[in-house]
């Protein structure tokens, strides 16, 4: 049989015979960029609020740096996060290196200008008149911040997905940072990698459908979970 | 009379751009009080100062006897509530954008569903708490931004052109709720206008303002009884023109404004007069209509602003005249840049300055 449909057959049979292997790479996988997203949108919403409401001096600047980093190859974000966790690094002293925190810290550096350059393109898009509506109808400084960024919680989940996705699906950072080490810091793409060098193409083959599967299905989700109308339009054939 | 708000001496400037120059105004506790002046002349920045929302220069603004400073703003804004002129809704239920400010006051949730309640009865909109706010029509629209301030019983209330843009229904209610609220509650209220017809029956007093200046204070008989050149010098409020006035055997008015231009009207008056009519009052056709209106005009169209339901037009008549339709008419009628039409309004109509 060709080695590429061998390959998917047995994918699907790893899939459906709910291999501990499989599962447990998928699970690391799912937390370590869940976790990485997480962080990432704790630090990074305040930042595109404080960007996208305030106007300072050098704001332009930042705004150019961050949308610069949306294309930061991922592999040489890992160079620089591994000298920089390694033990003759600044942050060395935390042995950081090769354990799912450094794949964790280094996935949400990495997603980090993704989530504040969406976020801020999307609360500079909010009537600038929504934050005098809510302090005029009694709101505080902070209040009226949370008013704005509820107008733009379409664009500040977009960012949100954005970045898990990228997370999802990045490898030089997991690679370098993690060390691809079997069990502990290997991830669905590190495992790929590893698996199609080998040979394995039918592992390898599976755990691509199941990254695919992942990054489409949870995007769906979100999306239903917005706005439920969108089912109800899938049956409907065009007007 | 009690003063509930006092400016003293107060500079705005924007980007070097002074928009209130020098303002000294007293504001009396339950009265009603329209700014009138032309777009730019620094109403929208005047009420921002008011609501706290902007700060001056220079110069000082006290709130029942107390001056207003960065510390005690948010304080003092929970005494007063603006309704902007661009209709702002918040994306969430009609219920949720009038429970904000009350929300935001921590209000008890059973009080909350009453107050909504009774304020969405007094705007006519009664059952539509549960409707998305950014889905209603525009004159719905700006009834739901009203009432969320209505909702609040704040002291001051600021309302900017509250009818500016609506159609002549909505508009009629917006004003009686904000008489009815006025008379009935006692609730200052400071609105800005260009519409001289709302500045002369609505409110108690009128500042007229202009390029950031309060040129005169009065009541409507005192601002309008007078020929007053302060007021005649809107010429940037549309449809306003300065002519000669001459008495008809008829018993009517015909002012010669200018450019062979004569317009009629019921209200006797001779010498040199200024002249108003509302562009909601003036009838749009492709072609002569026999009617009673005593003006009728062959214009060509020179502008087009859309206004969502409604759209603007200028005709050209040998004078500029401003027009508000719908924009079904607008469609029906396939107006456009450049065509010519007829443009037609009652000598009652006319209002004489």
């Amino acid at each position: 049989m060709n080695p590429i449909i061998d390959g998917i057959v047995k994918a699907f049979q790893l899939i459906f015979s709910g291999d501990p292997t499989v599962y447990s790479i998928v699970y690391r996988s799912l937390f370590f960029s869940g976790t990485a997203a997480i962080l990432a949108a704790l630090w990074g919403t305040p930042i595109a609020m404080l960007l996208g409401l305030k106007d300072f001096r050098g704001k332009s600047i930042i705004k150019g740096i961050f949308n610069a980093l949306i294309g930061m190859p991922t592999v040489a974000l890992g160079l620089i996060l591994f000298l920089i966790f390694s033990k003759a690094g600044p942050l060395g002293f935390l042995g950081l290196l090769y354990t799912p925190g450094a794949v964790i810290l280094g996935e949400a550096v990495l997603v980090t200008p993704l989530v504040v350059s969406i976020a801020t393109t999307a609360i500079e898009a909010v009537d600038p008149e929504v934050i005098n509506l809510a302090k005029t109808l009694g709101a505080s400084e902070s209040q009226a911040s949370i008013a704005v960024l509820k107008e733009a919680v379409n664009g500040v989940i977009f960012s949100n997905m954005a970045s898990f996705n990228r997370a999802i699906a990045e490898l030089g950072v997991a690679l370098l940072v993690g060390g691809n080490i079997a069990g502990l810091t290997d991830v669905l793409t590190t495992d790929i990698s590893k698996y199609t060098q080998r040979g394995d193409l039918a592992l390898a083959i599976a755990l691509s459908m199941i990254l695919i599967a992942i990054v489409f299905g949870i995007n769906l989700i979100i999306i239903i979970a917005r706005n439920p109308k969108v089912l109800a339009t899938l049956g409907r054939s065009p007007q | 009379m009690t003063v509930l708000a006092e400016l003293k001496n107060l500079t705005k400037c924007f980007s070097n751009r002074t928009v209130l120059d020098d303002i000294t105004l007293q504001i009396e506790e339950g009265e009603m009080l329209a700014l009138l002046g032309p777009n730019g002349s620094g109403k929208t920045t005047l009420l921002k100062i008011l609501a706290f929302l902007e700060k001056p220069e220079s110069g000082e603004l006290k709130f029942q006897g107390e001056t207003v400073t960065d510390k005690n703003a948010e304080r003092m804004r929970l005494q007063s509530a603006m309704v902007f002129q661009r209709t702002l809704l918040f994306s969430t239920s009609v219920y949720n954008n009038i429970a904000y400010g009350l929300k935001m006051r921590k209000l008890p949730q059973n009080t909350i569903k009453e107050e909504v309640k009774k304020v969405l009865r007094l705007v006519k909109l009664e059952g539509f708490e549960k409707r998305s706010a950014k889905k209603l029509s525009g004159g719905e629209q700006q009834r739901v931004a009203l009432s969320r301030a209505l909702v609040l019983k704040t002291k001051l209330l600021l309302l900017d052109e509250p009818t500016a843009n609506l159609d002549p229904k909505n508009a009629q209610i917006i004003e009686e709720v904000i008489a009815t609220i006025n008379r009935e509650l006692r609730t200052t209220i400071v609105m800005a206008t260009h519409n001289m017809f709302q500045a002369k029956t609505l409110p108690h007093r009128i500042a007229l303002i202009n390029d950031g200046k309060i040129t005169e204070v009065g009541t409507p008989a005192e601002i309008f009884g007078k020929l007053s050149k302060n007021l005649a010098s809107f010429a940037a409020v549309g449809n306003t023109f300065t002519g000669t006035a001459k008495t008809t055997t008829a018993g009517t008015t015909m002012v010669d404004i200018g450019n062979g231009v004569q317009i009629e009207a019921t209200v006797q008056r001779q010498g040199v007069t200024s002249v108003f009519v509302s562009p909601q009052d003036i009838i749009v056709s492709k072609g002569a209509v026999a009617s009673s209106a005593r003006n009728v005009f062959k214009g060509r169209i020179i502008e087009i602003f859309d206004l969502g339901s409604l759209v603007k037009l200028k005709v050209d008549i040998g004078k500029p005249f401003t027009v508000q339709i719908t924009k079904r008419s607008f469609s029906e009628m396939a107006l456009n840049l450049n065509v010519e039409v007829f443009i037609a309004f009652k000598a009652s109509a006319v209002l004489l300055i």
